[in-house]
C-alpha cells in the first residue's frame, strides 16, 4: 500500500502569478505522471486565480547547490564591488549620471 | 552589527573549516533562528528542532484531513446550492491545506505515506476539536466562526515559524481560512435572522462548541512542556495561554452581535487588563479526547483508514496508466526513428 505512494514521484510545483512576472515556487505534489501533476498543481496551487501559467518539474530532475558550500560558491562575486554603481564617486554638480 | 551580518560572522569562521563541528553548526542555526531568519530545507539543524517540526507538522496537516469530515457530513444535506458550493469550496480547501503541509512535512526528510500510515495507525495525532460530532446545520456555521476562528488565532503567528517551508504554507493557509470564518458567521447570521427554532439551533450549536474551542489551544502554560523550547527555536510565538486570551477577547463582541450567549458564567470584563476574564475549560475532558475517548474518536481513524484502503486501487490505476502511456510514447519515438532511418536508407540509394 505506502509502497504504492512512495512510487508516485515527487514534483515541484511553479506558478506564474501574472504576465511579466516569473514563475515562482510553491510548492510540491505528488503524481503518478507529468500530466497528472500538471493537473494536480492547478487544483492544488491555483483555486483562486493564483496563476496564468504552471510549470511541474521532478524533484529529482533539480541540482541544487548545497548550503554547506553557500560561502565559497557565492564567494566569487562577494569581493568584486565595483561591479556596483555605487562604487563610483561622482561629484554632486554632474547632472543625469 | 545587524541581524544579516551576524548570520554571515556566526557561518563564515565555521564554513572554512571544511569539516565543521558540532559546536560551530549549533552557533550558526541558533545565529539564523536569533537574526529572525529562516532555516531552510537543506539547512543543517538539531535533530530535536527536526523531530518537533515533523511532529507538529504531520499533526496539523492530519488535523486538516480529519477536519474534512464533521463537515463533510452535511454535503449532500445542505439547504441550498449556495450553502453546498460553498461547504463543498472549503472542503476542498482543507484537502489542499492538509496536502501543503505533508508538502512541508516531506522537504524535513519524511514521506508523505510513511505520515498516512501513522495516523492511521494510531500513532500520530490531531487536533482534538475534530472528535465532536456535527448534530445539525448551525455546527457548519459555529465551526467555521469558532474552530476556524480558533484556527486562525494559533495559525497566523506560524507565518512567522522560523521554519521556511512551514512558514509559507502558513501564509497560503490563513489567506484561505479567513474565508471560512466569513462564511460560518454569515451562516450564523442568516439563521438568526430566521424562526425562534434556528435561534434555538445556532445557540445549542455555539453551547457545544464554545469549550471544545477553547481546549484547541492545548493545555494551560502550566501543563504544557513543550512550550518553552518551541519558542526559543521560534517555531511557537505565544504561550497557548496568550492565544486562548486573544480568541476569548475576539470572539465575545461577535458572540454579542449574532445575538447568542457564550456559555460561561464566568465571562466579564476585567478594566484593569483590558481583556476578557473567563473560566476553566474542563481539562479532564480534553485528556480523555487526546487519549482516543472522545465522541468521534474511533469513527474519524476508520473512516480515514476506509477512504486510504479503498482508494488504494485508483493509486495504482495511476501508476499502471503512467506507465502504459510512457510506453506508448516511446513506441512511437521508436517507430518515427525507424521510418526516418528508412527514407534516409531510399534517399541514398537515390
Amino acid at each position: 500500500m505506502s509502497a504504492t505512494k512512495a512510487d508516485w514521484p515527487l514534483y515541484e510545483v511553479f506558478v506564474r502569478p501574472r504576465r511579466g512576472l516569473n514563475h515562482v515556487h510553491v510548492g510540491s505534489l505528488h503524481a503518478a505522471d507529468d500530466r497528472m501533476a500538471l493537473l494536480a498543481a492547478r487544483d492544488l496551487y491555483t483555486r483562486r486565480n493564483e496563476g496564468v501559467s504552471l510549470w511541474v518539474v521532478r524533484s529529482s530532475a533539480i541540482t541544487a547547490s548545497a548550503p554547506d558550500e553557500q560561502d565559497p560558491f557565492f564567494a566569487p562575486s562577494g569581493d568584486k564591488v565595483y561591479r556596483h554603481p555605487t562604487f563610483y564617486d561622482i561629484p554632486e554638480d554632474v547632472p543625469h549620471i | 552589527m545587524d541581524a544579516a551580518n551576524a548570520v554571515n560572522a556566526a557561518g563564515a569562521g565555521s564554513v572554512a573549516q571544511g569539516d565543521r563541528d558540532l559546536g560551530d553548526l549549533e552557533a550558526h542555526f541558533d545565529a539564523v533562528v536569533g537574526a529572525e531568519q529562516r532555516i531552510e530545507p537543506r539547512d543543517w539543524m538539531p535533530d530535536a528542532y527536526r523531530a518537533t517540526l515533523v511532529r507538529q507538522i504531520a499533526q496539523h496537516a492530519h488535523s486538516e484531513i480529519i477536519g474534512m469530515q464533521p463537515e463533510g457530513n452535511w454535503l449532500t444535506r445542505a439547504p441550498s446550492l449556495r450553502r453546498k458550493a460553498i461547504l463543498l469550496a472549503k472542503s476542498q480547501d482543507e484537502a489542499g491545506h492538509g496536502l501543503y503541509l505533508y508538502a512541508a512535512a516531506e522537504t524535513l526528510g519524511v514521506d508523505r505515506a510513511e505520515l498516512t500510515e501513522k495516523l492511521i495507525s494510531g500513532r500520530q495525532k490531531y487536533s482534538s476539536i475534530f472528535n465532536y460530532p456535527t448534530l445539525t446545520y448551525a455546527d457548519v456555521g459555529v465551526i467555521g466562526w469558532l474552530v476556524d476562528g480558533a484556527a486562525i488565532c494559533n495559525q497566523v503567528p506560524l507565518c512567522r515559524c522560523s521554519y521556511g517551508p512551514y512558514a509559507r504554507a502558513m501564509v497560503r493557509i490563513c489567506k484561505e481560512e479567513s474565508f471560512h470564518q466569513r462564511q460560518g458567521y454569515e451562516l450564523l447570521m442568516t439563521l438568526m435572522r430566521g424562526t425562534e427554532g434556528q435561534r434555538r439551533m445556532v445557540q445549542d450549536a455555539v453551547d457545544r462548541w464554545w469549550w471544545p474551542s477553547l481546549m484547541m489551544f492545548g493545555p494551560p502554560d502550566g501543563d504544557s512542556p513543550n512550550t518553552a523550547q518551541s519558542m526559543a527555536w521560534r517555531i511557537k510565538r505565544h504561550t497557548n495561554d496568550e492565544l486562548r486570551q486573544r480568541f476569548v477577547d475576539m470572539s465575545v463582541p461577535q458572540a454579542e452581535h449574532l445575538g447568542v450567549t457564550l456559555p460561561d458564567p464566568a465571562l466579564s470584563w476585567n478594566e484593569e487588563r483590558g481583556g476578557w476574564d473567563f473560566g476553566e475549560p474542563d481539562w479532564s475532558e480534553l485528556k480523555q479526547v487526546i487519549k482516543g475517548q472522545g465522541p468521534c474518536n474511533t469513527e474519524r481513524v476508520d473512516r480515514r483508514r476506509a477512504a486510504h484502503e479503498d482508494g488504494a486501487w485508483v493509486r495504482e490505476a495511476a501508476l499502471a496508466y503512467a506507465h502504459k502511456q510512457q510506453q506508448k510514447h516511446q513506441q512511437a519515438q521508436q517507430a518515427q526513428q525507424q521510418q526516418m532511418q528508412q527514407q534516409q536508407k531510399q534517399e541514398n540509394r537515390k
